[in-house]
């Protein structure tokens, strides 16, 4: 079911055509919210406050005003504010001890079977280039997340963020510089081995 | 040449950025479900009956029952409720304690319940059936007397037959108004004995003063007149004792109705 159809079916009825956006969206608002708050715990709750808000502000919404909403845009920025809102907590502030990272490699805490070896192979660079990402600014991060990561055009993260589409194109580019420090070295170094 | 090493890095760093995509947690759309009062969640708790399948949402417990499986409970209760429910490792603790409380004949925790879609006449016969103390019994056409509904007796069966909270709304302590124990939807009649047996009433004593006819028994010194098992009732003495088989009969004895148990005329004909 494609955004439009998701659209018509919410407009219809939320509560039957709650469960289809869910299943089309999770993934991406999860992706959004753990690239944001770079830990899987306070992901899935941000991801769960995203579309329990969202339901909630659906309820109100008239079927027009649901037939005309651009779900992508709108879920971002709800998610966006769902970690804002987060960050904001105190019990936020202590350090995070969290399985995720392992998870997210492939780690299935309940498969006693899956070696270390097994798990370092699968995780390939991912865990080290979400670490980097998590390094760079927060408004910067969220910009890049919503860019790079979920793929919304410049004018779509603008609206999400409340700000003007040059800021939001300038937080990305400096985010992108940063992390291309990453990059660099490591070009240079595969040049360097080629050379050898 | 930098310019073409710098592109291709940023092609290559938005390709590395787009595999930060991830995959939601299994668990999340149910729960964000159950949050919304889209789904329910359930859990099996143990009871004299076997293992109990309990499910809650936000709004409270909507469903308690047995049932072969949880495939088998999974249907019933969509089919009920138009909600699915999902399997979770156990209830909330506050929750847990509350139904074992209630099932142990606690009356005053307090259990928030889910009754959307159930229709007002049920609602009145179950909240009814709550004010049953443990360890008594009432006939189905008391509930319709208290309720305002005294002609429609059978109907209160029929909503004590649908009452999606057994043992939360004791509608086993609701038995028929000849006296006999009548049916139970947990499960039938055998089952409804077993229950009232652990809350401590005897129910072949309940049935055999019903044969009987002894609907209603009254104390020869109070002239007071009540359900056979009204805890007023119970304190009579055997030698004060004297059995009624209506109230009319008991009120033109000289006997007026228990204010605790209310007997109500043409209830316990």
């Amino acid at each position: 079911m494609d955004d439009t159809e998701l659209a018509l079916a919410l407009a219809r009825d939320v509560d039957t055509g709650f469960a289809s956006l869910l299943a089309a969206h999770q993934d991406r608002i999860y992706s959004i919210t753990l690239r944001i708050l770079a830990n899987h715990a306070d992901a899935e709750e941000a991801a769960q406050d995203t579309f329990v808000r969202a339901y909630r502000a659906l309820l109100g919404y008239s079927a027009a005003r649901i037939r005309d909403l651009a779900l992508r845009p709108w879920l971002a920025t709800i998610a966006v504010n769902a970690c804002r809102n987060r960050r904001r907590r105190p019990s936020d502030r202590r350090p995070a001890l969290s399985l995720g990272p392992l998870v997210e490699a492939g780690f299935d805490p309940r498969d006693p079977g899956l070696s270390v070896e097994a798990l370092g192979e699968r995780s390939g660079d991912i865990e080290t280039w979400a670490r980097r990402l998590a390094a760079v600014p927060r408004g910067q991060r969220t910009a890049i997340v919503l860019r790079h990561v979920d793929g919304l055009t410049y004018p779509e993260i603008a609206a999400a963020l409340g700000l003007p589409e040059g800021t939001v194109k300038a937080q990305v580019h400096r985010g992108l510089r940063r992390l291309r420090e990453h990059l660099e070295p490591e070009g240079a170094r595969r040049r360097e081995e080629l050379s050898a | 040449m930098t310019t073409e090493r710098t592109s291709r890095t940023i092609d290559e760093l938005e390709d590395t950025l787009g595999r930060l995509r991830s995959t939601a947690p299994a668990g999340l759309a149910a729960s964000t479900l159950i949050v919304t009062g889209l789904a329910d969640a359930y859990a099996t708790v143990p009871s004299p009956l076997g293992e109990l399948f309990v499910a809650w949402n936000p709004q409270g417990v909507s469903a308690v029952t047995l049932a072969a499986d949880p495939g088998n409970f999974e249907a019933r209760h969509l089919a009920e409720t138009g909600r699915r429910a999902h399997r979770v490792a156990a209830l909330p603790e506050r929750l847990a304690w509350a139904i074992s409380r209630r099932i142990a004949g606690d009356r005053r925790v307090r259990i928030e319940l889910d009754l959307r879609g159930r229709g007002e006449f049920e609602r009145q016969v179950w909240m009814k059936a709550l004010e049953i103390p443990t360890g008594e019994v009432r006939p189905y056409g008391w509930i319709a007397a208290e309720i305002g509904r005294p002609r429609a007796v059978r109907a209160v069966g029929t909503a004590l037959g649908h009452n999606p909270v057994p043992l939360i709304v004791p509608c086993h302590r609701v038995v028929r108004s000849d006296g006999t124990i009548g049916q139970y939807s947990l499960g039938g009649t055998r089952n409804k004995r077993t229950i009232l047996a652990a809350e401590g009433l005897d129910p072949d004593d309940l049935e055999a003063q019903a044969r009987a006819g002894i609907r209603l028994v009254g104390s020869d010194t109070t002239h007071v007149v009540c359900h056979p098992t009204c805890r007023n009732a119970r304190r009579i003495r055997a030698a004060h004792r004297v059995p009624f088989r209506s109230l009319t009969q008991a009120t033109q004895a000289g006997f007026r109705p228990c204010l605790v148990c209310r007997p109500a005329v043409g209830v316990a004909a």
